[in-house]
């Protein structure tokens, strides 16, 4: 009962206000979406896999492979502006600046309408901006961007696998010209010990 | 007919907390997330309110009883503090929470002191009024919210 393909996106929601977890969570949830809620920055940035202090090498927990979590993806990330410690912009920032996480859309929630505060977070690569509180009419506006990033990756994947095609092809082109050339070079008596055991069955084929 | 005046006096008690300003269009939002699945949201949620609020009156109660008062800090309280009343739609809570922080802007001690005594009493009288509510309240069923709904918008103030 119910369609089930909305089900697959999977959203990152990050807010200090447990009241406001629990608002977005429901939001999400009605919406179809799966979620995943926590409350603070630092524990967005482990569960995405990613440590705060990537760069450390003096550290002595051991980094995280972006790799341990991918079996978890998440299509998006609503966090809240202002939050203790790293703040929802901070965090925008960390994960626009990760080779792996950059293209993952997203969305920034305050309570305050502050406008050099939005521009700040779009120029820095947010997709939206929510007052908060946040409305299901907003949360409708989501999707697209959880689509556009899923078209991406398809094209991406659809590239490598053309280019491994292509690989492919042009190995076997060049293993025919290679071919080729060591007939010829069998033509013009050019007998190598490479193409000795062609010589074999070469009286058996037929070139015109 | 019993039914139908229980269920009168219960749209009229609704309808009084949006007219008389305690809640606003915020907690009709609440109320549109319920469903069979979870019919229990709003109560959830405002339950939820009450307990983390009381952690925060009291952080606030306690900063200030230190002089001088540390304004930035209880700004950030109070931020916090609003924020909650705000997702809930605890309107005249949100609207006291408001005048406090422009008396941390101000520095105006006498102001914050006498402000949150009436942060404090909003946010009692509205959890004594919601609790009535959620008590009497029919199930929350599809249909029930959708009348209580219609009620509240041709009641509504403006």
């Amino acid at each position: 009962m119910g369609v089930a393909a909305d089900s697959q996106f999977h959203v990152l929601a990050v807010d200090d206000s447990i009241i406001d977890r629990k608002l977005i969570e429901r939001l999400l949830k009605t919406s179809s979406f799966q979620v995943t809620t926590v409350d603070s920055g630092s524990k967005a940035l482990e569960f995405l896999g990613l440590h705060e202090e990537d760069e450390d090498m003096n550290s002595n927990q051991p980094s995280v492979s972006p790799n341990i979590h991918q079996e978890v993806e998440v299509n998006l990330i609503i966090t809240d502006y202002c939050m203790p410690g790293m703040t929802g912009y901070d965090l925008l920032k960390k994960v626009k600046n990760s080779s792996s996480l950059k293209d993952i859309p997203v969305v920034i929630m305050s309570s305050e309408n502050v406008p050099s505060r939005i521009n700040r977070c779009l120029e820095e690569g947010a997709d939206e901006f929510f007052l908060k509180p946040v409305r299901l009419s907003d949360v409708n506006k989501l999707k697209p961007h959880m689509m556009r990033m899923k078209i991406k990756e398809t094209d991406h994947q659809e590239q490598n696998q053309e280019s491994k095609t292509r690989d492919k092809e042009e190995e076997i082109e060049s293993q025919q010209q290679s071919n080729g050339n060591k007939r010829k070079s069998m033509e013009e008596g050019d007998i190598t010990r490479q193409n000795k055991t062609q010589i074999q069955w070469w009286p058996y084929c037929r070139f015109d | 007919m019993d039914q139908n005046h229980m269920k009168k006096q219960i749209n009229s008690a609704r309808n009084s907390l949006f007219q008389q300003g305690y809640l606003d269009e915020q907690f009709i939002q609440l109320e549109d997330l319920q469903d069979d699945a979870n019919p229990n949201f709003v109560e959830e949620i405002v339950t939820l309110f009450y307990s983390d609020s009381t952690r925060l009156i009291r952080n606030i109660e306690t900063a200030l009883d230190n002089y001088p008062l540390d304004f930035c800090k209880l700004d950030d309280y109070m931020h916090q503090f609003k924020g909650s009343s705000s997702s809930i739609g605890a309107k005249k809570v949100k609207d006291e929470c408001s005048q406090f922080q422009e008396c941390c802007k101000a520095r105006n001690t006498e102001g914050c002191i006498g402000i949150f005594r009436q942060v404090k009493h909003e946010h009692a009288t509205l959890k004594r009024k919601l609790e009535t509510y959620f008590q009497v309240s029919p199930s929350n069923s599809l249909e029930n919210r959708h009348t209580l709904q219609r009620n509240t918008q041709l009641c509504a103030a403006d």
